[in-house]
Formats: structure tokens, sequence, C-alpha cells
């Protein structure tokens, strides 16, 4: 073994070289060619103002504001802590937040009955989940609506529009995008000041 | 399950087998150092790596010389990594500042310990990571420590599988290849390609692949938000290529930067299985029988395909306690149902099942749902599949290596049973074959058994736990009590000792991921668990290149009436009855401590309130107080 050592040592060096400098570079330099926005985040802008990432969910609270998903990331969708909540499913704290978010929804979204989408009161994986699924947007229309003043049927409409189905229309789940609906409803419904 | 979650999984597994005959072919060429389409743009590449490194690609290695240059070189991968994330801090590509002191207050120091830890962790392939990337490590660190070993661990793991198969390809010689030509063969002719092809697939998809500094941006509500950025795909393609599983980011493959929609999904676990499942039919082919290389694919779909399902069908069921308070459990064309804990929008039950399946039948660890917040069987799966020893294809060579240990317990089980000695593509095994299947076996089993054991039980006093094990929670407990390292967990009740088990299982086969509520990035863990790394990766290995050595001086026995076949569903029976037996008898109490007991709890409707147990122990009771 320790003849191996000089070739070892000069091999790590040109590895390193190789895959850590050489590989990243020419990938970056072709993701900037070939994709510029994609590699540079996927960055959403409004007059010019930078208000987010598509791929990256946002905090919202506001009642006339589509709501997103739970989120363990930080004190919720912080950026610098992506995270699941970790809790296990016999965990009373899962149990405890969810039981509190319910209550909370079905009092700010009393037009709405039946059972609640499982996605719209259950920690994402990443905890900026910038999605959720259609029934979840569905089920925040009533609230919206009457929170912007409008047509809750224009509103449910507007949110059809922004649903995006299965990948190839087999892959993964339909979803809405939250910033995104959230940024048309501003355009389109601006809250009266 | 839906109709559609299914298609999802056979369109995966499709993929699969349209690409096992084609890359494995192509495989046993280069690894035979014959020409391929890409030799004419690669092999002056190759001939001038040897050049620098000084080796002759054509000299024969024993095997003992063959793992001594493997040892070597991952002696180096260790301190180099180690040695950049320490100076980290002095180095280029550092916009936030990690390790400086204009770090953000949130970032997380870069001590000996945690350095040992990745380290180790990088370099045996494992990528369990005790740290969080965005608040942690500068993008030179990322690129230049962490994705380099990201290729070179593969590239070991796969040269190992190459010289044992060697070992049942030859006959009567004593050498069994020679570790640099196979060391860069895989990293020149396999991975970089793959690799770069499979990075710009995913920047395409939203994967960001930048050097720019954290983005600040006001968000609608008028909040700030950071949001980190970095050379995210070019290390994501090769962290699934090289089933490394060490993402960029905390929430790694459940991160949108990483992991952007249902596409880039695919993609991503088919990066998991390509290598491994191809790896069967280089086998077969090396020794001059595809059946015996489709054998074992057949085995190992099996095994796959009862895994997915248990895990697709229990986390679909859903967590019984959340639908009785109103929430939807089953799936709809609108929403998903089930269990969405931990489990991102795009990819809903059925493309997080799969993913958890396959992150742990290789030894990837890459995860894009939360496993800590799995329903208890569906998380039993995970933790067997590792504690097979990542048998299911399995890592990047690490998982044909151990394929071929499984095969030599089986054909030595089989030859018990009727009383004749065993044999495996024609060579006798013997004692010392048995024996070296057995101290691999062993060593995995023994360091994860006893390691949860030992942090099971070990409490630190109050002055030692200040160094070894911080007492976590808060508030926290007064200075008298002594902390014993179980009050690291996140969750109580079997769910708790799930996570310290799955934690060491992990670590010891090399696969990375975790139920990751559990505070890990304390000296005691980032010990504990670097140990068990290097137990798993190099008593496992080692003894399986000597194992192939051994056979390689080996006449070949001609095929008679009496030979047991070892391509038929006899054997593909045998292999399976005998992975699912061992595992079974090696870990069947433990599992039933955590995953099993917990599933009945959950049904009943029992929850668990965490008491950070430092206050309900008694001090100086334990072994390093």
């Amino acid at each position: 073994m320790w003849k191996q050592m000089i070739p070892a040592f000069r091999a790590v060096l040109l590895i390193t070289i190789v895959t850590g400098l050489v590989y990243p570079g020419v990938v970056t330099g072709l993701a900037q060619a070939l994709f510029h926005d994609k590699a540079n985040g996927s960055m959403l802008t409004d007059n010019g103002q930078v208000v987010g990432s598509s791929l990256i969910g946002q905090n919202f609270t506001k009642p006339e504001y589509f709501h997103g998903r739970p989120s363990a990331a930080g004190s919720g969708y912080d950026g610098m802590a992506s995270s699941g909540s970790n809790y296990g499913p016999t965990n009373q704290k899962l149990i405890d937040r969810v039981k509190a978010d319910e209550a909370a929804f079905r009092k700010d979204n009393p037009d709405f009955t039946g059972p609640i989408p499982a996605d719209l009161l259950t920690a994402s994986g990443s905890g900026l989940d910038p999605e959720i699924s259609p029934a979840s947007a569905q089920a925040q229309v009533a609230r919206v609506a009457k929170a912007r003043g409008v047509d809750a049927g224009v509103l449910a409409k507007l949110v059809d529009g922004h649903v995006e189905g299965r990948q190839f229309g087999v892959l993964g789940e339909a979803r809405v995008n939250v910033l995104m609906l959230n940024m048309a409803l501003d355009q389109q419904f601006p809250v009266k000041k | 399950m839906t109709a559609n979650g299914v298609i999802q999984i056979l369109i995966f597994f499709g993929i699969l087998l349209l690409t096992t005959k084609p890359l494995g072919a192509y495989m046993a060429k280069v690894f035979e150092g014959r020409r391929t389409f890409l030799s004419p743009l690669l092999g002056p590449v190759e001939r001038v790596c040897y050049r620098l490194c000084g080796v002759n690609p054509d000299a024969e290695q024993r095997w003992t010389q063959y793992a001594g240059s493997l040892l070597a070189f991952s002696v180096f991968s260790f301190l180099f990594v180690y040695v950049i994330q320490r100076l980290q801090g002095w180095l280029p590509f550092n916009p936030q500042g990690f390790s400086t002191a204009h770090a953000p207050g949130n970032a997380t120091a870069m001590t000996p310990d945690l350095a040992f830890n990745t380290a180790t962790s990088f370099v045996t392939n494992t990528n369990w990571q005790a740290y969080s990337g965005e608040a942690t490590l500068s993008y030179f660190t990322q690129m230049a420590a962490l994705a380099v070993q990201n290729f070179a661990s593969a590239a070991v793991g796969i040269a190992a599988a190459i010289a044992m198969v060697r070992g049942f390809a030859r006959q009567q010689v004593s050498a069994i290849g020679n570790f640099w030509a196979d060391m860069w063969r895989a990293t020149l002719y396999v991975l970089l390609p793959i690799a770069t092809v499979a990075a710009l697939v995913l920047v395409a998809e939203g994967a960001i692949q930048n050097f720019k500094p954290y983005d600040t941006v006001t968000t609608l509500e008028g909040a700030k938000q950071t949001i980190p950025q970095g050379p995210v795909a070019s290390q994501e393609a090769i962290k699934m290529l090289g089933t490394n599983g060490g993402g960029i980011f905390n929430a790694n493959s459940a991160h949108p930067y990483e992991n952007p929609t249902p596409f880039a999904n695919l993609v991503q676990i088919l990066l998991i299985f390509i290598v491994p499942t191809a790896l069967t039919y280089t086998f077969g082919k090396m020794v001059g029988d595809t059946r015996q290389g489709w054998a074992i694919f057949a085995a190992c779909a099996i095994m796959f395909f009862a895994g997915v399902f248990v895990v697709y069908h229990y986390e679909q069921a859903g967590n019984p306690n959340l639908t009785n308070l109103g929430l939807q459990a089953s799936a709809t064309d609108t929403q998903p149902g089930g269990n969405m804990e931990g489990k991102e929008t795009r990819f809903g039950i059925a493309a997080s099942s799969l993913f958890v399946t396959v992150t742990t039948d290789a030894s990837c660890g890459a995860v894009n749902s939360m496993h800590d917040s799995l329903t208890p069987l569906a998380g039993l799966v995970p933790t067997v599949n590792l504690q097979t020893d990542e048998v299911i294809f399995g890592g990047v060579g690490a998982g044909l290596y151990g394929i071929l240990m499984y095969a030599v317990i089986a054909v030595f089980i089989a030859g018990l049973m009727v009383g004749r000695t065993p044999e495996y593509l024609g060579k006798k095994i013997e004692s010392k074959e048995v024996k070296m299947a057995m101290v691999a076996m062993i060593a995995t089993s023994l360091c994860i058994l006893c390691f949860t054991a030992i942090s099971s039980v070990v409490t630190f006093n109050w002055d030692k736990s200040q160094y070894w094990n911080p007492a976590q929670g808060n508030p926290k407990p007064a200075p008298t009590s002594s902390v014993p390292a179980a009050a690291n967990v996140a969750n109580d009740g079997p769910h708790g000792f799930s996570e310290l088990l799955y934690a060491y299982t992990s670590g010891t086969e090399n696969n990375g991921s975790a139920f990751a509520g559990i505070t890990v990035n304390t000296p005691w863990y980032n010990l504990t668990i670097g140990l068990a790394m290097l137990m798993g990766r190099f008593l496992f290995m080692i003894p399986l290149i000597a194992l192939g050595g051994s056979l390689a001086g080996k006449k070949k026995t001609p095929v008679t009436s009496g030979t047991f076949p070892t391509h038929g569903p006899l054997f593909v029976g045998l292999f399976v009855g005998t992975v699912v037996l061992i595992a079974a008898l090696t870990f069947f109490p433990a599992l039933s401590l955590g995953p099993l007991v917990e599933h009945f709890l959950m049904h009943s409707g029992k929850l668990f309130t965490w008491v950070a147990p430092a206050l309900t122990h008694i001090a100086n009771s334990g072994v390093w107080s």
C-alpha cells in the first residue's frame, strides 16, 4: 500500500481538477448559455422588481391571497432552512398542529365543507413547496373572492387556468403554483385600499 | 393505490429494462479495455491521466495490491475533503462567507468532528449529512470536495465490483485487474458522460447552476426571503448517478431547486438505478453467460416490486390519526390524499413512494420526501432495504459485490441441503470463500446493532455532555442532570428508536438517508456514525475483493448433470429467500421494537408527547460518565 501513496495522491489531485472544477465549469457554461433563466433560479418579476422564484414557495397569511402548505422551514418558507417537520405519525405535535390548522381553516373558510385536501394541512418535505393541489386552491376560492370583492365563479375559473396537470399526462400530480396565482390575482383583481 | 400511480412505477421500470442491456454491454467493453464509441474522444484523456498519475494501466494486480491501491486512494480522498472543509473560509467561491467573520448568523460551524464525519461520509459513498448545506458549505467545498467524491467513491465501488467479477470470470491466475485503470475508466467513460447530460436535463427542468451569491427578495406580503443559489445541477446529477445522495440543500431532492418537476424526479430515480441494473448485465457478459446476470436482475426486481408496493399502499392509506381530524384520505383527480406529511405536491404519493424504495434499494440515500414522516410500515421498507446490505440492485458497484456475496451464501446453503460442494459459475465455493462472505456480512450487522444498542443506553454526565453531546430541547434541562445520547431523537416512543436504528443502519450501509428528526451534529454522533460508515464500507468491501482474488486462482469445473443451475427460477427463489432470511433473522427483534410496534400503536390512536429524557435519568449511570 505504501508504494501506492504517490500515484494515489496524484490521482486524487487530478480527479479533483477533472470532476471538481472542469466538470462543474463546463456544465455551468452550457447551462448559462442554454437555459439562462432557469439556471439562475426561475425568478419572477413584477414591474421590474424581483418578487421571488416560481420554484420557491412564500409564506401567505392574508385572507386575500391563496395560502400554501404549512412549512417547517424556519419560521415558515425560510430559504436558508429548507426542511420537513420530521414528525413521525404518532407524534402528538403533528396531531396538535393539524388540529389547530384545521380549526383555523374552518373558521377562515366557512363556505367550505367536506374533508380538507390532505396536502393543505401537511408540511411539505422541503418547507418550500411552491404548489398546492387544485382541490386545495378551490377550497380557498370563496374566502379570497370575499376578501377581494369578486365573484367566486370568476375566481374559480382563474384557478382552473393556473392548474398544471401531470407532466406528459402521467408523471407526478396536478398542482397550482401559489405565488404565480397570487401575482395574477393582484394584477387582475387588485385589493381596494 | 391509483391506476396512474401504478403506471408511473411501471414506466420507471420499463425504461430500466431498455437501458440495462446496452449500458451493461458498454460497461463490459470499457472494463475489458476494448474500444467504445467514446474512445476517440476519451482515449487520449485517459492516457494523460495515467501518465500524470504515474501508473501503468496494464500492470495486473493481485487482490492485495488492488485493495492497497484502493485504500491509498481513499485515504488521500479523505484528507483532501477534510482539509478543504476546514480551510473553506480561506478558499474561493464562498460568497456567503461561511467559516469567516462574515458568515450569516445562522451558519453552522465546520468543527473538526463535523469535518471528519462529512469527509468519511463522502469518501465511503454514504453522503450522510450532519449539516445543512445551504447554511454550512461554500460552493468550493461542494464542488471540489464533495462532488469530486461523488465521482470518486462511485468509481471505487464500480472498480471493486469489477475486480470481484473477474474472480469469477478468470481461472488459475492470481491477478484481478488494475485498480487505477478501473477507477479512471469508470469515471471517464461511465460517470462523466452520463452526469453531464443529466445535469443539463435537470437545468432544463429548472434546477439551478450558477455561482451567484444568495438572492434576497421582498415577497408579495412584504417579508424578506433569502433564496440560496449555487452550482446545484452538476452536483445533483452525479449525486444520483453515483448513488451518493448528498444534496446541496438540507431538504435534498425534495428541494425545488434540486428536483423541480415530476420529470426531473423521474430522471433522478432512473439515475440511481441505471448503473446498478446495467451492472447485472455487465456481470453476465464478463462471466460469459448473460443468463446469470438476468437471473440476478430478476431476483432484485422481485424484491424491488415487493418494497415499492408496500410503501405505496401504506402511504396512500395514510395516517388514521389525521383522517380522523377531517383530512381527505383517498386520492381524487384534484388532490393526492394519503400521507402527505413530508411530501411535495408535485410528486404526490406514488412518485414519492417510488423514490423512497429506490433510494434505499441502492446505496443512494437522496430523499424527495421525509422518511421520518412515513407511516410505520412504509418506513419499515427502507429500513429493511438497507439492512439487506443494499443488494436490491444496490449502489453502483457496491450493489453488485453485495449481490455476489449473497449468491455465494445462497449456493453454500443449497450445497448444505444436497450435500455437494457448492459451486457458483463453475468455481468451487470452499471454506475460504464462505469465510470471507461471512466476515463481510457479520461486519455490517454487528456494526448496526452494537452502535444502535450503545447509543440507546449511553449517558453522559453534565460536564462531559457539554462537549460530547450537548443537551437538546427547549428549555435546556437543568445542568445537574445527565444527558443520554438517545435524548437527541425528535420523536418519542417507538419512532424515536426507529430514528436511532435508522441512523446507524444508514451509516453502516453507506446509504446516507435519515429519519432526519434526530440531532446528529454532535461529536458523539459524528464520531460513532463516522466509524460505522468506515466499517460498513471497508470491512465489507475488502473481504469481497479477497474473495474475488481467491476465486481467480481456481479452475473452472465443467458443468455436469449434478451442477446446480444458477440461471433459473430455482436460484432466483433461493437468492431472494437467502437475502430475506438473513435480514429477518438478524434484525427482526430490533424492527419489532421500532416500526412494527408503532404500526399497531398508530392504529390504536396512541400518541407520544416529547419529554426530554435527560430529566428522567439518574446522573452518573452511564458508560461514559
